[in-house]
């Protein structure tokens, strides 16, 4: 798949999968996609393992924005970038954006076959800078 | 020896890293409840849970981590910490130990180890985008690396960071979960600051031999 890759991280697995569900209502298949939520032990919170598994699931050439809602999200994505390393780690991209509308906005920019940056930038035009 | 000492004799105390995980996991699993009710104060209340899990882990792997030179097993034990302990708190304190790893030579004496902190403080400010001053455990680390530089002794350091755990308390919260309370959360000991303090006696008091 050429399409950027959308990657949803949420303190729930709740939020997070029925965050994917809008997602793909509006783009089908035709973005690469992923999520997870949830500690890793049944309770809420994010993990760093999930997160980078959700990359490799959802993982494409052209890049993967990570959606996130709270703090620990954000940094346990921006851990998991940086781990997974380079050459992949310059691709990937946390929004600063809000995680159900930032989900879908981005992968519709994603659908037609829009750059990262594009995408992202999208993503970040939901956030009051 | 004690920390005190160390930069007059050049090199540190030889601790058992297995000896210092055990106490480093008994501290926090004897804190967990005192934690998560800090936490639960003013963030999502997981803090202590989440710690616990994460020092047990290490604990499990200490054999593993102990055959290791200083500054892998220290690198081991942070990303060990990013796997288990879920939150921020996993990314923030996996980070402290990652860099101190990096940064640490094989058998510190008392000058590479206060670099190799600062060098930590600085990846750990980095990562949660924090800086002193913001009610975080960045508020004990920083007072706990002047206190090195000044050739503190062990006592000294340990009660600097207790100082500065409980100087947390009339402090607003400018980062993290705590910050979404605002003036509300002036009046509480960040769950951060508190657990980075005791992690710092336990250290502490290893390496000067008193436990």
């Amino acid at each position: 798949m050429s399409n950027v890759g959308i990657v949803v991280v949420s303190h729930s697995p709740l939020v997070a999968e029925g965050t994917a569900d809008m997602v793909r209502q509006m783009v089908g298949d035709e973005v690469p996609l992923a999520w997870c939520g949830g500690n890793g032990h049944g309770g809420l919170g994010t993990n760093v393992e999930a997160i980078m598994a959700a990359i490799d699931k959802a993982w494409s050439e052209a890049g993967v924005a990570i959606l996130v809602d709270l703090g620990g999200a954000e940094t346990n994505s921006e851990m998991a970038v940086e781990m997974i390393g380079e050459p992949r780690a310059h691709k990937i991209i946390v929004c600063n954006a809000p995680i159900v509308e930032g989900a879908v906005m981005a992968a519709t920019e994603a659908s037609g076959g829009a750059s990262l940056r594009e995408v992202v930038a999208t993503a970040h035009e939901l956030s009051p800078s | 020896m004690s920390l005190g000492t160390l930069d007059k004799t050049g090199t540190m105390n030889k601790v058992d890293l297995k000896t210092l995980i055990s106490v480093a996991a008994d501290t926090i699993a004897a804190h967990a409840e005192e934690l998560t009710s800090l936490d639960q104060a003013i963030g999502d209340g997981d803090h202590g849970l989440n710690m616990k899990r994460g020092f047990e882990a290490v604990r499990a792997e200490a054999d593993t981590f102990a055959t290791k030179p200083l500054p892998d097993a220290l690198k081991a034990i942070g990303t060990k910490l990013v796997m288990t302990v879920g939150g921020a708190s996993g990314p923030l304190f996996g980070t402290l130990f990652m860099a101190l790893g990096k940064e640490i030579s094989a058998e510190p004496d008392r000058a590479n180890l206060t670099a190799a902190f600062g060098k930590a403080i600085e990846a750990v400010a980095a990562r949660g985008k924090s800086q002193v001053g913001q009610k975080t455990m960045l508020d004990v680390l920083q007072p706990v690396h002047d206190a090195l530089l000044q050739g503190k002794t062990g006592p000294e350091i340990t009660d600097a960071a207790d100082s500065a755990a409980a100087a947390t308390v009339p402090m607003k919260a400018l980062r993290g979960r705590a910050s979404f309370l605002g003036d509300r959360s002036i009046g509480h000991m960040d769950a951060g600051a508190r657990s980075t303090a005791l992690l710092v006696r336990a250290v502490t008091e290893i390496i000067e031999g008193q436990a």
